[in-house]
């Protein structure tokens, strides 16, 4: 078993075949079928390009990632290969193309080895949106693992990839990462190439990673992040990796009303608060910030959110590919028929939603307003950054839950309270292993930095990590 | 209809015009942008839409957009912000169309027209902004189903709306055939109207003369040609006008225009409008347009008809009929100004053009840029009339003519036909004795007073000399020798 990439890397410079290291994997993901975290594995293509990789380490031209086994999200594109975004309406659909994230990192040798379950295009937080059903937490029976990005959390952390890749769009990466004990990191807006990821909400997305190791986590960062020709939205600023530059002791700073929020664990605010006082000890300057607009997070996340994403999956239509309803007639009822009949409850509940708030008439109470909530945020967020290294809190209010114990469709959104702060505004946010609760279930603590300050919140991370 | 009851009413017209932009690439993609090549071949997958694809905007696009502007005198945006309006149809692969909403590149300008009494008239512009087309959904080709043809998905548009300003449907004519002048001169678009690359929307209403509110509008489509766009507006400003007398009142509507019937149909009611939910494409950054940007396209514009028909005019003397006819076709114009690098003499060049070259060219159906001769040899053809070597009727008929067929000069054709003009006096004097001699009867005649026999002893000069007697001179030495 592999836990991390240097344990891939030791094991091919000892001798080990890049096709051996692939079969094992094969094997575990073989024997973890229970946790339905795949929904294809590449069986073929793995073998071909792993013998392809050992071609490559045998002349000593293998790149940085010879040996290293990719699992990727579902709604990550990869040519030749089949992609849904874990839903029906996807059906039959190969894509013609590699996301330019994913590409970076098979330039380097990594190789893919299947797609990862994920709630219906990325809509959810507990994977139970998928149409191929829920992921089940690898670290307790019938609990779910946390979402979208469910079974690339459960697969990094039940090592059935060295690491695999996610897309957060309000803490798709890091709250599961948080509630399988993995390291979840989604970048600065503008840092990850969105070419070849499915949109859900464009202004929002960001591809992440799961990882077991910090080290991991910078290593892809620096291996796939910077600007690409092929999305705008890419920042042109330098990703660069100068780890010896930053403090020794740090200037964090907490939001009051994060970790004084009603609706944290009373177990995970108790290590929080022993965390931060261990902080303090190592000469870490601590102090506690007002972050007034907890309340209109979640409100302003799904009004812009759902806006988007009504206009971006209204590409799946049933006329161009994927799912087409057998019995629709003319033009009007294939479109009907093949979205009432392809996409899940979820997703449908959004784009009404996403409709109703462009809708004339609505569109300034919502929409414009939302843009207005969401431009306070991100100034006051910059704000602190002008005083404070980096934000720390709580990823999520406590750990997973039961598959099927949560309902009702506010209660599920507000388990990302604590991670579409990062979405909202852009910034660069990590959840990294924090403990494990007396319930047998892990959770992550947070910290966020400033926009393109990645580097600083891995020496963040490390520093963190010393008293941990 | 009855004058009397037409000129109850006033008409009023506002056109929105789709112009295709002349460039490479798509609008937000690398796909060739390109008419007429096999169905669904210049696709890309982000031109189909596929997930996961974004758009990548053609810079191009901005300044073909900033010279429209700059020759429509119009505001430019200094920060570009683009909109997607939302709508299904199966020749939209993405569900929307990247669009401009709130915030065009252009606002104001005018576009100047020639009524038709040849007076000016300035039409305002709303607005001109940057889209992209839809692809093609063709429902006469297969029995059972609708085609859809994805080549023109993507194409970049600009879409220059106009304000209420023109009164007729000839102004409507004479509006768009400026716009599709214009956009030719710049070359941002061919202006081909059957082929699509040129699109015309008419909004048309009709009030009482004197009443200040606007009437009742109805938006006309599909017109495939200046003429049709100027049928469509007759017809529906008959038609409204006939509802109003009848005490009917009108509806906001679309309509189409059937071409062979000449009627407009009813397409759909304002009531069933699309709500379009347009909102800021979040894929693409707004864009800012600078200061030197707009210069250095403001460099490289070429002149506009307008400027060269005033020019013509004004400066170089030329008709009103002759300067609008070299304009109004940006080869003819270009054609022109090439000729007057070699020669200053206008009205020469210009006649030239408007005579044999045009003839010519009708002649063989091909375009000014097919035309075989370089405006240097016509220059020298002027040349040749001005210094009397030639008579300006042996250039046309025979050294012309010789032109097509030869890498020689004109001089040298004259001069191998041997079709130089003889000016000097004591040849001339033998030609004329000889006319003398060969008509003694109407020299007799002449001298006995009947004096407009000279005009006999002119073309009989003319004969022995074969043309190449300067008539000029010839003139005034026959009258010497006759009065003698």
């Amino acid at each position: 078993m592999y836990r991390t990439i240097g344990d891939v890397q030791k094991a091919v410079l000892s001798g080990e075949t890049v096709l051996s290291i692939a079969q094992a994997y094969l094997q575990r993901i073989e024997d973890h079928k229970h946790l339905n975290a795949f929904l294809e594995v590449f069986t073929e293509s793995v073998l071909e390009n792993a013998k392809k990789v050992d071609e490559k380490v045998k002349n000593g031209t293998a790149g940085k990632l010879a040996g290293v086994v990719i699992g990727i999200k579902d709604n990550i594109c990869y040519k030749d290969h089949r992609v849904s975004a874990s839903s029906k309406i996807l059906e039959g659909f190969t894509s013609l193309y590699t996301a330019t994230v994913l590409q970076r990192l098979i330039d380097q040798d990594a190789i893919v080895i299947g797609r990862l379950n994920c709630d219906e295009f990325a809509m959810g937080s507990s994977n139970e949106t998928s149409a191929f059903g829920s992921v089940e937490n690898n670290w307790k029976a019938n609990h779910v693992p946390g979402g979208s990005s469910g079974g690339s959390a459960v697969a990094a952390s039940a090592n059935l990839c060295t690491i695999t890749l996610g897309s957060d769009t309000g803490g798709s990466v890091r709250q599961p990462a948080s509630w399988t004990g993995t390291y979840g990191l989604k970048p600065t807006y503008g840092r990850m190439s969105r070419n070849g990821l499915i949109a859900y909400a464009s202004s929002f997305d960001q591809i992440g990673s799961f990882t077991n190791s910090a080290a991991d986590a910078q290593l892809i960062y620096e291996l796939s992040a910077g600007e690409d020709e092929m999305d705008a939205t890419t920042s042109s600023k330098e990703v660069s990796n100068d780890k010896n530059a930053f403090p020794e002791k740090l200037k964090i700073g907490l939001i009051s009303e994060c970790v004084h929020h009603e609706g944290l664990d009373p177990e995970v605010r108790k290590n929080l608060s022993e965390l931060i006082q261990k902080l303090i000890d190592a000469g870490h300057e601590v102090t506690e910030v007002s972050f007034p607009f907890m309340d209109y997070m979640v409100p302003t996340y799904y009004v812009l959110t759902t806006a988007e994403a009504s206009s971006n999956l209204s590409r799946f239509d049933g006329v161009h590919y994927g799912y087409r309803s057998q019995d629709a007639k003319g033009v009007e009822q294939t479109y009907v028929k093949s979205r009432t009949e392809g996409f899940g409850t979820e997703v449908k509940r959004r784009i009404m939603t996403g409709t109703f708030v462009l809708s004339h008439g609505y569109y300034d109470a919502y929409y414009t307003q939302g843009q207005k909530v969401r431009r306070v945020l991100k100034n006051r967020t910059d704000d602190f950054f002008k005083n404070l290294d980096l934000l720390l809190l709580p990823t999520t209010p406590g750990t997973a839950f039961e598959k099927n114990a949560v309902k009702d469709p506010i209660q599920m959104y507000l388990q990302d309270i604590f991670t579409v702060h990062a979405n909202l505004t852009g910034n660069p946010a990590i959840s990294i292993p924090f403990k494990v609760h007396s319930n047998g279930l892990p959770y992550g603590i947070q910290l966020m930095a400033d926009c393109f300050q990645e580097d600083l919140l891995f020496h963040g991370v490390k520093k963190l990590e010393e008293l941990l | 209809m009855e004058a009397s009851i037409r000129d109850k009413y006033e008409v009023v017209i506002g056109l929105e015009v789709h112009a295709q932009m002349l460039t490479k690439t798509k609008a937000y993609s690398n796909d060739v942008n390109e008419y007429g090549s096999a169905p669904n071949s210049n696709i890309s997958v982000v031109t189909l839409g596929h997930p996961g694809t974004l758009p990548v905007m053609n810079k191009k696009t901005i300044e073909f957009a900033i010279k429209l502007g700059l020759a429509c005198d119009a505001h430019i945006a200094p920060a570009q912000h683009f909109a997607r309006k939302n709508y299904f149809y199966p020749d939209l692969p993405k569900g929307y169309q990247i669009t401009q909403d709130t915030t065009p590149i252009c606002t104001g300008g005018s576009i100047v027209i020639r009524t038709d009494d040849g007076t000016e008239k300035s039409i305002g512009l709303t607005r001109i902004h940057m889209e992209e087309d839809a692809g093609k959904s063709i429902h006469d080709v297969d029995v059972y189903d609708t085609l859809v043809d994805l080549n023109r998905a993507g194409t970049p548009l600009l879409e220059i709306v106009s304000e209420p300003d023109m009164r007729s449907s000839m102004e409507a004519y004479h509006y768009l055939t400026e716009v599709r002048k214009l956009v030719r001169y710049l070359d941002i678009c061919d202006g081909n109207m059957e082929e699509g690359s040129l699109r015309c929307d008419a909004n048309v209403s009709v009030r009482l003369v004197g009443v200040s509110e606007f009437g009742t509008k109805v938006e006309v489509k599909n017109m495939n040609s200046i003429r049709n766009v100027q049928r469509a507006i007759e017809f529906e400003i008959l038609r409204q006008i006939e509802v109003l007398e009848a005490g009917g009142t009108l509806s906001q509507e679309t309509r189409a225009f059937d071409a062979l019937k000449g009627i407009t149909i009813s397409m759909r009611s304002k009531e069933a409008a699309n709500d379009y939910r347009y909102f800021p494409e979040p894929d693409l950054p707004p864009i800012t347009i600078t200061k030197e940007q707009i210069e250095t396209v403001a460099q490289e514009m070429p002149a506009l008809p307008r400027a060269l028909f005033q020019r013509y005019t004004k400066e170089y003397g030329l008709s009103e009929y002759d300067a609008y006819n070299i304009t109004d076709n940006k080869g003819i114009a270009l054609y022109y100004e090439s000729i007057l690098a070699h020669t200053k003499n206008y009205k020469s060049a210009a006649n030239w053009l408007m005579g044999d070259i045009k003839s010519y060219l009708n002649e063989y159906g091909i375009e000014m840029d097919k035309f075989p001769l370089k405006p240097l040899v016509i220059a020298e053809l002027i040349h040749l009339v001005e210094e009397g070597k030639v008579s300006s009727s042996v250039a046309s008929q025979n050294i012309f003519p010789a032109l097509f067929s030869t890498q020689e000069s004109p001089l040298q054709v004259a001069e191998r036909l041997n079709l130089i003009q003889n000016s000097d006096e004591d040849a001339l004097k033998g030609f004329i004795l000889k006319v003398f001699e060969l008509n003694p009867d109407e020299v007799a005649r002449y001298r006995g007073g009947e004096k407009q026999l000279t005009g006999f002893f002119m073309g009989q000069l003319m004969k022995v000399s074969q043309g190449k007697a300067d008539p000029k001179l010839a003139n005034g030495l026959l009258r010497q020798l006759l009065d003698a």
